[in-house]
This record gives structure tokens, sequence and C-alpha cells, in this order.
């Protein structure tokens, strides 16, 4: 197992962070924050074709660049550090991985390049209204009839589900639950966006009202819905933790700075202290992200136990930071014009995005077979 | 010189020279004539001069062989690099040899009751006899491992009141088998005594015994406390290796009594690998809390194992050191915090029975009154919180009351 960066993944990193840097300021993310969509399609465009960053996971043969879920993680680390808006995650993150668990050949080439190129945006639909993760959770059917299936149901925390070209769904048929290709544009689909509490990622409920399907490879998709929810757990970290280290950059550098009773607040122990421990909170965090990814590209057996693990620690550690970088910026912490808030808010929509940590731990213990 | 070399030429010395019959004094003045007990000290002083990586081939030649090595405990690991460094050549001459040999065995003299922390706020004063040229020593010392078998002290003593509290300090190799130093064992609130107290009562060391200037006895402690930092691997390396013979049965004896006061080490780190086994005999793994409080104990000692080697492979690649690498005691504080609560959890009321009538003969009783020590021996969280939060976060110092003045005036315990 790799425990340090290859030269290779640190100069992607510079790469996306000069991008993100450039086109995604804090200035850019509050102005589309408080948009509908959500994203700025010219940065989206320069970010796939000039980056090539929705394609650096996906195989060359479907049109990507065919690096692995340790670069993944990489350019996602750069998104949550910058709050990028914009459908990534749900397009590359879940779509797209969802394709390659459970797609065919066929539906591989058909699918994936479009995503690769950023030419089409797609996401993955598992949760309901009920708010679960998992298999045992889904209700919506997927009903065969005359030519292909066709889904009865309703998906919410559906990630950039209002501009998705088209839906990976998760539904049960007769042979259980698998995935379904479903197009944005299709008979029965009917969406609406959600209010949440994080502005800077959009979520949707999708209706389906007998929409036409197509099943993604077998019917019994369980185990690739499965296998994707790991990894989306394990980038979700490693994304998570890209908000959480600039978040604590900013908090100590604000500690520094801010002078009280003559001194910086920082030189407080009270303050210090806190801040030593946020350290060590975030850098727990980053190994746990990091060995994540490592563990989907290389031990995939591992996986399932240290994805959960991860998803759950490092949502702890962002909150915990996010929650006591309001506390250190004190009453200014609390005002919209800092930009503290901000990250409180998708530290707090992570957390329970994909489940929360609680669920995560418990499925540690089953997996760890404790 | 590359590796190949070094290990063609250690394994043709041992071939000749490696004989288990040898008395282990005898067999380790041969390792301190050849200079292949110490191979990373200068040729001058019992050493070859290798860089550390090649002195690692040379260890793997002596275990590969069965060979017994330099002894373990704070003579090689403190004091000897400690001498080299700011040490006399008439030190060097008259010390390392026996340290090498394992006749002189050494102990550190450095916290006192009043001073803990602030280390540098010691109160054991040294006054110059200028009949003698002795120094006479009046104080007490205490968290002294192996004092009441050792035949030197590392020991810092106030030799300036006058100057601010850095810079009145010297480091002494003090004699301890004389009738001015009184070495008592000290209890810890588990029952083990593995520490000694030191008292220092018109005790004499010789002014030639100065380790470094008059004066300048802090910096030169900085570099023990430095070595100390490694100090774990030192009581790894004390491991006898196997098979028999007179010089083997002398260092398997050497080597226990090194390693007796460490015997409830692994309690003090919490032993995490007992908790999943014990909450499965005690049928507690079918509490969803318990549950959940396992995995929070074991994802933080999964993730401080990767933060370690996330530190080691960055050393590796030669990067500058990052945060990671800073923070290893602290986690390890937290993991044996959460460790006895997780027993604790486990337990139930059995966890407040101890010896035969508790959990695991005794282990887990061991485990919760162990625990405290590990997040203040070898420094406190708190100075580690400090020392993390300035060096790595970059974060303003507190303010100081007692750097720049004369010791004398400073405020201090009164005891």
């Amino acid at each position: 197992m790799r425990f340090g960066p290859t030269e290779e993944q640190e100069a992607l990193r510079r790469e996306v962070r000069r991008f993100l840097d450039e086109r995604s300021p804090v200035t850019e993310v509050r102005r589309l924050m408080e948009t509908p969509e959500g994203y700025e399609p010219g940065v989206w465009k320069t970010l796939a074709q000039e980056l090539g960053l929705p394609g650096v996971a996906i195989p060359e043969a479907y049109g990507g660049q065919g690096l692995g879920f340790a670069e993944l993680g990489i350019v996602l680390e750069e998104m949550g550090r910058a709050l990028y808006c914009g459908p990534y995650f749900g397009s590359v993150a879940l779509a797209a991985n969802a394709i390659l668990n459970a797609g065919t050949e066929a539906q591989k080439a058909a699918l994936l390049p479009a995503l690769a190129s950023g030419d089409a945006i797609a996401t993955l639909a598992v949760a309901e209204p009920n708010g679960r993760w998992d298999t045992a959770g889904i209700a919506a059917e997927a009903r065969a009839g005359a030519g292909g299936a066709t889904l009865h149901g309703e998906k919410s925390f559906v990630l950039d589900g209002l501009r998705a070209d088209f839906f990976v769904v998760a539904a049960r048929g007769p042979a259980g639950v698998g995935l379904y290709h479903v197009r944005g544009d299709a008979d029965g689909v009917v969406r609406r966006p959600l209010q949440t509490i994080d502005p800077t990622r959009k979520l949707a409920r999708l209706e389906l009202h007998g929409a036409r399907a197509e099943s993604l490879g077998d019917a019994n998709g369980a185990a690739a819905l499965s296998t994707t929810l790991d990894q989306a757990a394990a980038m979700l970290s490693n994304e998570m933790a890209g908000g959480a280290q600039k978040l604590l950059e900013m908090t100590v550098e604000y500690a520094k700075t801010r002078m009280q009773f003559g001194r910086p607040i920082g030189s407080f122990q009270a303050i210090k202290h806190k801040c030593a421990d946020l350290l060590m909170a975030q850098e727990l965090a980053r190994s746990s992200a990091y060995y994540a990814a490592a563990c989907a590209d290389e031990a995939r057996e591992e996986l399932p136990a240290i994805a959960s693990l991860a998803k759950a620690q490092v949502a702890d550690a962002y909150l915990r930071i996010a929650a006591e970088s309001i506390q250190i910026h004190g009453g200014l912490g609390f005002t919209w014009e800092q930009d503290v808030h901000l990250y409180f808010k998708r530290a707090k929509a992570s957390e329970v995005l994909l489940g929360e940590p609680s669920y995560h731990r418990e499925l540690v213990a089953q997996r760890w077979g404790i | 010189m590359d590796a190949e070399q070094v290990r063609r030429d250690v394994r043709a010395w041992l071939e000749a020279n490696w004989n288990p019959e040898l008395s282990l004094v005898e067999w380790r003045a041969k390792l301190a004539d050849s200079g292949w007990g110490c191979p990373t000290w200068p040729v001058a002083w019992h050493g070859r001069g290798l860089p550390a990586a090649l002195g690692d081939v040379v260890a793997e030649e002596f275990e590969r062989i069965g060979a017994v090595s330099t002894p373990g405990g704070g003579g090689m690991s403190l004091a000897a690099p400690t001498i080299l460094e700011h040490g006399s050549d008439e030190l060097k001459s008259r010390l390392l040899r026996p340290i090498i040999t394992g006749e002189a065995t050494w102990c550190q003299l450095f916290s006192e009751p009043g001073s803990g922390s602030d280390l540098a706020g010691l109160t054991t004063r040294a006054e110059l006899d200028p009949v003698t040229d002795e120094y006479v020593v009046n104080g007490q010392k205490l968290w002294s491992t192996s004092a009441h078998h050792a035949r030197f002290g590392m020991l810092l003593a106030r030799t300036n009141w006058d100057v601010p509290k850095h810079r009145g300090i010297t480091y002494f190799a003090l004699e301890m088998q004389q009738p001015g130093v009184v070495v008592k064992p000290l209890r810890q609130m588990n029952g083990y005594a593995s520490f000694n107290e030191v008292f220092l009562n018109d005790a004499r060391v010789p002014a030639a015994n100065a380790i470094g200037e008059v004066g300048n006895g802090w910096t030169v402690a900085l570099a023990t406390l430095a070595h100390e930092r490694r100090s774990f691997d030192a009581l790894r390396a004390a491991r006898a290796p196997k098979g028999h013979g007179r010089a083997l049965d002398e260092q398997r004896r050497e080597t226990a009594e090194i390693m007796a006061p460490y015997v409830w080490y692994p309690q003090r780190a919490g032993r995490a690998d007992l908790v999943v086994e014990r909450a499965k005999a005690t049928g507690r793994n079918a509490d969803p809390v318990v549950r959940q409080e396992i995995v929070k104990l074991l994802s933080l000692a999964r993730a401080s194992e990767w933060t370690a080697r996330r530190a080691k492979a960055a050393r590796v690649l030669g990067r500058p050191p990052g945060p990671e690498g800073s923070l290893g005691k602290l986690y390890a504080s937290e993991v044996a915090r959460a460790c006895a609560r997780v027993h604790t959890l486990i337990s139930g009321t059995d966890s407040l029975l101890a010896g035969a009538d508790g959990p695991l003969e005794g282990i887990i009783a061991e485990i919760l009154l162990s625990v405290p020590a590990v997040s203040i021996a070898g420094g406190t969280d708190e100075i580690q919180r400090n020392i993390v939060s300035e060096r790595v976060l970059g974060l303003p110092k507190d303010p100081t009351l007692d750097a720049d003045r004369p010791f004398r005036d400073v405020p201090r315990n009164r005891l």
C-alpha cells in the first residue's frame, strides 16, 4: 500500500488547485450558491476539456484518463477545499462508477465517453424520502413491461438531480435491487429542487411515474450498488478532508492575527490547544481518506470496512473543525459575511449524505465481524 | 563504502571473532576495539564512522548470526551520544568504553519534585569546592529508571543562580556509588515501582566530569532529550538473541534487568488488541452502544498508524516533515484513554475487580490504573500541544514570566 503521493499526483493537485483558485474563488461560490442551477457551465467546460477532470478515473477505453481513485480523491479533495460548485461528485464519483461497476460492455461504451468529456452530466439516485442508504430501504419498483422496464417510486437526496441528463436509479425488480438507466427527459420523470442547509450543493427529489428504464447489466445489481456506495464514501471522505484542511488553515491564520487583550488570540492556550486538537483530528481524517482511496485502487477486499470507517471519521472531524472554527472566529464566525459558515454547511450536509456516522460505524462493526 | 562491502566486512569479522563462550565483557571489549559494536560512532571513539543506513546493515548481520551486541538502556541510547556530542576528549576516553562493555550503566537525573514540565526550573544545586576542585551537589531527583544499579547519573544541576534559568545549569557525569547519593524506589499508583527517587546530600562530582561548558548544561540536556525520543528503539534493541553460551546467558540476565521496569507498558498503552475478543467473550458486542465505541476506538488506532506511515513515507522520499510526524505522542494518549473507556464499557462492574478476581487475571485493572501515565510521561499532553501549535501551526508563544530574569528572583515551589 502506498502512503505518500507520487510526483504525478502532486502535479495533478497543483494543477487542480491553480485552476480552482482562479475559476472558483469564494466570490464565485457565493454567487453560484444563490442561483437555482448552482454551477457555471463555462467553468465546467474548461475543467472537462482542458483538464480532463471528469474522466480522471474512467478507463482510457471509454474516453477517460485511466487513472485511479487516488487521483479522483485528489481532485475531490481540491474541490472540497474550494467548495467548488458543480455537478462533479454526482456525475463522476457516483454515476460513472455505478456504470463501471454494473454496466455491460456495450452500456459502458455508450454512456461513459460523454461523462468523461463532460458533455453529459448524470447522477445516481439511491435514497428515498425515508433517508436510508442501505438496499433494504429501497422501495422504488422496476416493473417489467413490453419494450423494457418501467420505474415507479420516489427518490430523494439526488445530487444535481435538476441538471442531470440521465440518472442511474436503484430500484427493486423481480430479481432484487438493480441499477437502471433513465433518461432525464423520459416521460414520467418529475423532478423538483430540495431546499437544503448547504446551498453549495444542489439536491433534487425525483418522482418516477412509470418512466422507461434500461437495466444496467444484470437485473440483480445489489453488489454493484454496494461497491459504488463504498467507493463514493471513500471519495466523499477525500472531498470532506479537503474542506476541513482549508477551514483549519483559515482558522489558524485568524487566530494569529485577531488581537484581544493586547495579544493575538492564538497565543492563549485555550485557543492554541484547541487548534492543536483540530490539527490532530484533521491529520487522522486525511490518513483515513487517503487510505480508503488506496483501498479502492489496491485492496478491494478491505474497501467496504475502510470506506465506512473513513466516512464516519472524516465526517466527524470536518464537523468538529467547522464548529470550532466558528467558535474561534467568535461573533464574526456567526455572520453571513465570514466564509466559515459555508464550510460548516457543507460539513453538516456531507456528514449525513451517504449515511450518517453511526450508520457507517455499525457497518464497520459488521464488516469486521465484531 | 557501499552496503554490500559493509555486509561482507562485518560478516567476515563476526565469523572470525564471535564466540558465545566469552564473558559478556570480554566479547564487548572486542566490539569496542573493532568498531563493529557502534559502527555509526567516529573511528576515533570505538566506531567506524558509518552513516545510519549502513549501521542498520551491521545490525542485520549481528541478528542473522545471533551475536550479542552492545547493551540496551540509557548508557548507549542517551549518555553515549550526549558525551560524543558535548564531552571533552578526556571524558570520552574515560566514559565511553565501559558503556559499550556494559560495565558502567547510566541513569537520568533530570526531573525533580518541583520541576516537571518546566525542567529548566530545576533547583538541585552544585557548588564548587575550590580546595578539591569538586562540585558539592544537593537536591532531589525522581523518575530515574535503573538508578538503583547505575554506576553513573546524567545530572542536571544549577551552578549559577544569578542568570536566567536556561543559562545557569551544568550537566555532570555523577558517580552513583557514594555516600551522598541515596536511591529509593518510587511507588506508582498502579502498584509497580519502576522508577526511583534519588536524594543528593553533599554528593561530590569532580569539575572534570562536567559534560560541556559550565552553565551550558541546558544545551547538552536538549541533546539527551532528542535521543530520548528514539529510546523506544533502544528498548527493542535490548531483546536477547536466541541460543546458549556464556555471553548469551549473561546478556539474557542483563536484558531482563533492563526490561523489568517496563512490564506494564503494554497496559499503559491501553491494549486496543484485547477489545474485540473481550467484547465477544462477554457478549457485550451485541450492544449497539458498545459496537459504536469499539469502532470509534479502532478507527482512531488504525488512523494513527496510517498517519505514522504517511510521515515515514515522506521521510523516506526526503520530503520536508509535515504535521503528521509531530502528533504520535498525542495520538498514543488519545488511544490509551479511549481504550480505558471501552474496556470499562465492556467489563461493566467487573472493571473494579483486580488481580486474580479481575477480568483477564487483572490485566484490565492494570490497564485502567496505568493509562493515566501515557499523557504525562516524556512530556505532558499540554506541553505537547504547545509544541505542536507553535512549531507546526506557527501560533505565537504564550508570554513567559521567567525566561529573562535571574533565576534567584523567579517564584518557585516550596517543597
